[in-house]
């Protein structure tokens, strides 16, 4: 059946505010579906619904936020056959790479489950101060991310962007792969059926560049991931839109989706809060 | 099109007995609920951009009662309040100032002071806010108590239980008492049309306080689900543009609680240019009672003039 997919905002599938779709093709150019092109104001009420879903997502413990991305791992198993049917189509992959891709992507997410109440002991610190404080210092999410989903890698490489902002308990803004939007939007139907509050991940399929800029100098987004932004140009410029009210900016670099990732995207989401704690002398 | 097929004649002697003011009311046509609310609909659904929107928002911050009717309110938050009606926008001072703060009777003496020579008006309600359920001598007392305090504007309930009842004559006996007690102070009637039940009632309702000697036929205290609504406020903005056509009074219209978005309020203000007419384009003429649809204003004058959407955290909390 030929349809068109739509976006995941907040909770919902709304088709994009501006009515615009466009023709999504596999590896070899043949026609796989329409997607819906995500235009700016579909990029502000993402914002919107994602700041709204911060306190709520925020306020949960760790280990209960952990326990959420385990279950996506989950519901993403019993999707594994449509998720590698669509990274095959999408990235031109055999179908038993596409199944081994996926199955990193499922890793992935456990891996960055795990460290959702291990986060604060690594990260956080008791400081040694003279005088008669406790001082310490704990790791905070920031807030709403925008996320500039990588081009080339369209599910190991969003998992990889997204997993490490929402464990934290920020909410995330994520723009697709343009010409890979397939398993993204696989990714929001995932979301929304395994225990992710709406609008703690909000999916937008369409062109980073034109949304980008919108989310840059957006003053409610306090995280941008510039990733999937390929011209080197484009992104000083969204970074210089950035600048604003001072976001937190993640540079496009070379990345290598299927190596240990290290701990630099969990931390870069993060405010450190030190409390300086009065004890009796 | 009128709801009136009696002259102005017949309209200065149907207060003259409650017999006659209840014939009169439940002989005004029906309101198609249908239609209204098609209508409505239709009127949200037009687009408003660039220059009239800089004009619609400007206007719609210039007609805010920014209000705050909690429990928990203390002089501070007063003043904070009026801080904010007097300077919306600390980073622009272009930015309009709101019509009046609307307050508890307790506080109006704050807000005035406050408030004193800035042209913004103090609003209170009054008459046993939000209930209306107290006797009339206190309702007056109340409303006295306000305006002795310096209210501009009293904003009165009207007693939905007699209305409902078919009791007019007590409902209109206490309008007019109330007005009186009013003395110059502006006159806001609340009909509360989330307890109104039917658009009918809506409609006598607003013909009912606007014959009492309102200046302002307001939707809600704000207290009831639901509050004011795009198709109450057509129909009362119909029976005023009726009322103006029968008697040459021009009478207020102001939808209070659930107007949240800059979206929301300009539709309110095409309706009110596509029902009652360019006169009441006014801050004399509508209001909207609100407090948290003053920052989104804000956010999107700011999104017009920078180019950037602007964040909540950079306005100020109620």
């Amino acid at each position: 059946m030929r349809k068109t997919y739509k976006l995941y905002i907040g909770g919902a599938f709304p088709r994009s505010e501006s009515g615009r779709s466009y023709v999504v093709s596999n590896a070899k150019g043949k026609f796989l579906a329409n997607a819906s092109q995500a235009s700016r104001k579909d990029a502000r009420d993402a914002v919107v619904a994602a700041r709204k879903a911060f306190t709520g997502w925020h306020g949960r413990t760790a280990y209960n936020r952990g326990q959420v991305l385990y279950r996506i791992a989950e519901v993403m198993e019993g999707r594994h056959q449509q998720f590698s049917a669509e990274v095959s189509a999408s990235e031109g992959l055999s179908i038993s790479k596409a199944r081994a891709v996926v199955d990193e992507s499922i890793d992935r997410w456990v891996w960055y489950a795990g460290w959702a109440d291990k986060l604060a002991q690594v990260v956080g610190s008791s400081n040694p101060v003279a005088g008669p404080y406790f001082d310490f210092s704990l790791p905070e999410a920031t807030g709403v991310v925008a996320v500039l989903a990588p081009q080339d890698s369209s599910l190991l490489g969003l998992t990889s962007v997204i997993a490490p902002a929402i464990v934290s308990g920020n909410t995330v803004v994520a723009v697709s792969s343009f010409e890979r939007p397939l398993p993204a939007i696989t990714l929001g139907e995932v979301m929304a059926t395994s225990d992710v509050p709406g609008g703690v991940v909000n999916i937008l399929t369409g062109s980073a560049s034109e949304v980008g800029p919108w989310l840059a100098s957006h003053m409610d987004v306090n995280a941008i991931d510039l990733c999937g932004i390929v011209d080197p140009e484009e992104a000083t410029e969204l970074e210089i839109a950035a600048a604003d009210n001072l976001k937190r900016v993640r540079r496009p670099a070379e990345e290598d989706w299927s190596a240990d990732q290290g701990m630099s995207r969990l931390t870069q989401y993060l405010e450190l809060k030190t409390v300086w704690h009065p004890i009796g002398v | 099109m009128t709801t009136l097929d009696s002259g102005v004649d017949s309209l200065a002697d149907v207060t003259s007995s409650e017999d006659r003011l209840r014939r009169f009311l439940l002989g005004l046509p029906g309101v198609d609920q249908v239609g209204a609310e098609a209508r409505a609909a239709t009127l949200g659904t037009r687009s408003i951009k660039t220059t009239a929107k800089a004009y619609a928002l400007d206007l719609a911050i210039s007609m805010i009662d920014l209000t705050t009717l909690e429990g928990q309110d203390t002089p501070g938050k007063i003043r904070a309040l009026c801080a904010k009606a007097k300077r919306p926008d600390p980073a622009d001072p272009t930015a309009p100032q709101v019509a009046a703060v609307c307050v508890y009777p307790d506080l109006v003496a704050t807000a005035k002071h406050e408030l004193k020579g800035s042209g913004i008006s103090v609003a209170s309600v009054a008459t046993a806010f939000p209930s209306g359920r107290s006797s009339l001598a206190i309702k007056v007392q109340d409303t006295k108590d306000a305006v002795a305090a310096g209210a501009d504007d009293v904003d009165m309930v009207i007693d939905r239980g007699a209305f409902l009842s078919g009791r007019y004559g007590l409902v209109f006996d206490e309008i007019t008492a109330i007005r009186e007690a009013a003395g110059d102070a502006h006159l806001k009637v609340i009909l509360e049309t989330g307890e109104l039940v039917t658009y009918d009632n809506v409609r006598r309702a607003s013909w009912l306080a606007m014959l009492a000697g309102a200046d302002f036929i307001k939707t809600s205290t704000g207290k009831v689900s639901p509050a004011a609504t795009l198709p109450v406020t057509l129909v009362m903005l119909e029976a005023v543009r009726d009322y103006h056509e029968a008697t040459g009074l021009h009478i207020g219209v102001k939808p209070a609680g659930g107007i949240r978005t800059a979206k929301d309020a300009i539709k309110y203000l095409v309706t009110v240019n596509e029902t009652a007419g360019p006169d009441w384009l006014d801050p004399e003429l509508f209001r909207f009672g609100a407090s948290s649809l003053l920052n989104d204003l804000l956010m999107q004058r700011t999104k017009l003039a920078t180019g950037n959407y602007p964040g909540p955290d950079y306005f100020t909390l109620d």
